[in-house]
């Protein structure tokens, strides 16, 4: 426990769309956990970089481009790619150093300036990358994907598209107070019913928008802090766990980018799916079960994949997830919230900035200030992501 | 593809699917432990316990199952190409081929769309037109003996 890495500080640049360069943002939310930590830029002996591969080559190298903004201090770099992982990379990337004793304070940073519509890949003849290929000769999307989950919910779990809605409207009140959403409208089932279907069974508000935002974490060992005499006072947040696992073969649920699962032929699948695992894997390393959770921030894509994460970090049973969003379990003020900062739903996804996004919802709710949002009491939150590439994490923190 | 039944329709990628009257995905089979891969998988064996480095050419069963489905009711951005101005929805389906133990992901087959699919219903693999010049492979729903294909 006294190995645990504390959390001095978080900070966000609203989500939105406002078409200025990954970097400002990601140094507006530098500064804000700067300030929240109470430390200076200069305290700051490591950063790391959430890469975003859509901003060319400053985007390559986020963490020397956010140290360069910030104003070249000597600082220790590094930069991370794990697609929506990519923050919890980072930030697993820092909490190593400091627990190695390498690093006594470290700022991890993530932004992302995305383009409208679906996210595409990169341009050019690409056929050795399956990424450029799926569009090619499948024009297979992201929420194709998402909707080839949903539809085998509804076949295997007999979900409805009034439960996925209903998973819409839940989000959408809860963000309504978060002022770095960016969208603060309630919903109805009714009005989600009657958005345009965009793969069949989800429709348009079913699936998150692509957004500009920036978040950022400041970790430091326990001495540090003390020495700092900053952030943390009597409530400090100690950082539990990150799990960044990558699948176990035969991993026989088809994923983003890929045109096939692995085979069963010849090795039976394992004990946990993939999405299992990362969650598994958390609770593990922090010593700590669902039981224990006060609420969690789980990776929204779409509204379907909200129910099935209620299921993969342990929340209920293989099955039960509808019944756990239709009787009000997951809203704030229930059992265990979920995405009480309001989720994708209503913040779209920054892609290298979205993992940490998570992580300041959490530190923010066990200190109590998550104002017009907040979980009465909260003592541990866990937050759960996946993405392309075999690519998740999950974050466990604790008072 | 030494294949070359439609002189005029090249598969849009080389080596994944043959052509012509029973066309199939081409896959990779480990020699050693018998792992099965597609696309395929040329030098080592993914199986993390075999240590294969022999992959055979083989081709995948051409009828499965739908795992799943679903379609694009928008134009997806480039590389697609679009077939149709203005654009047309396909459908797509995941399909479970249980000799090799594999959920393979392609178009559904033009005239079909998702209210011809349900999960579990048997689909047959076909190649058609992917745009002017090349072709790809789809899942074509099949009505199995005693049931209709919806």
């Amino acid at each position: 426990m006294s190995d645990d890495v504390l959390v001095l500080g978080v900070g966000m640049h609203p989500w939105g769309k406002w078409g200025r360069s990954f970097v400002s943002y990601g140094v507006h939310a530098a500064r804000a956990a700067l300030a929240d930590a109470g430390i200076d830029w200069s305290d700051v002996d490591l950063v790391v970089g959430g890469e975003t591969v859509r901003n060319g080559y400053a985007g390559y190298v986020a963490g020397a481009t956010f140290a360069q903004a910030l104003g070249w201090s000597g600082a220790r770099v590094a930069t991370s790619y794990a697609a929506c992982a990519t923050g919890a990379q980072a930030l697993d990337t820092a909490r190593a150093r400091i627990r190695a004793g390498m690093s006594d304070v470290a700022l991890v940073v993530g932004a992302d300036t995305t383009p409208k519509g679906f996210l595409a890949p990169n341009a050019g003849e690409r056929y050795d990358d399956p990424d450029w290929l799926r569009f090619r000769l499948l024009g297979m999307t992201n929420p194709a994907y998402f909707a080839l989950y949903a539809r085998r919910r509804m076949a295997l779990h007999g979900a409805t598209p009034e439960d996925f809605a209903r998973v819409k409207v839940k989000n959408a009140r809860h963000g309504l107070a978060n002022p770095n959403a960016r969208y603060r409208k309630e919903v109805t089932v009714e009005e989600v019913l009657a958005s345009p279907v965009v793969a069949d069974p989800l429709h348009l508000l079913d699936i998150c928008a692509t957004s500009d935002g920036g978040a950022a974490v400041v970790l430091a060992s326990p001495a540090a802090a003390r020495r700092l005499g900053s952030g943390p006072g009597d409530r400090p947040v100690r950082l539990r766990a990150v799990s960044t696992v990558t699948p176990t073969f035969p991993n026989t649920v088809i994923e983003m980018p890929n045109f096939a699962t692995d085979s069963s032929a010849a090795v039976a699948p394992p004990e946990r799916t993939f999405r299992d695992s990362i969650a598994h894997a958390a609770y593990e390393e922090a010593g700590l079960g669902p039981e224990d959770m006060s609420l969690a921030e789980v990776y929204d894509l779409s509204t379907a994949l909200e129910l099935d994460w209620y299921e993969n970090i342990g929340l209920c049973k293989p099955g039960e997830a509808e019944r756990l969003v239709r009787d009000g379990d997951t809203t704030i003020g229930g059992r265990i919230p979920v995405n009480p900062s309001g989720g994708l739903a209503c913040f779209g996804e920054a892609v290298p900035a979205q993992a940490l996004a998570q992580v300041c919802e959490v530190v923010w709710q066990l200190r109590g200030q998550a104002e017009g949002r907040q979980v009465e009491g909260a003592r541990a939150g866990i937050t759960a992501n996946q993405g392309l590439f075999g690519h998740g994490s999950s974050v466990i923190l604790s008072l | 593809m030494a294949d070359s039944t439609t002189p005029a329709m090249a598969p849009a990628i080389d080596g994944w699917f043959t052509t012509g009257d029973e066309p199939a995905l081409i896959g990779t089979r480990c020699r050693a432990c018998g792992s099965v891969f597609f696309p395929r998988e040329e030098a080592f064996c993914r199986n993390p316990r075999c240590a294969g480095t022999e992959l055979e050419e083989t081709t995948l069963s051409r009828r499965g199952r739908v795992w799943s489905y679903t379609d694009a009711r928008y134009q997806p951005p480039p590389p697609y190409v679009p077939r149709t101005d203005p654009y047309e929805p396909f459908a797509i389906a995941a399909v479970e081929l249980e000799e090799e133990g594999i959920v393979v992901l392609g178009q559904v087959a033009d005239g079909y769309g998702v209210d011809d699919l349900a999960v579990g219903v048997p689909v047959e693999l076909v190649v058609e037109p992917l745009d002017d010049t090349s072709s790809i492979w789809r899942w074509k729903p099949v009505a199995a003996a005693g049931e209709e294909a919806r």
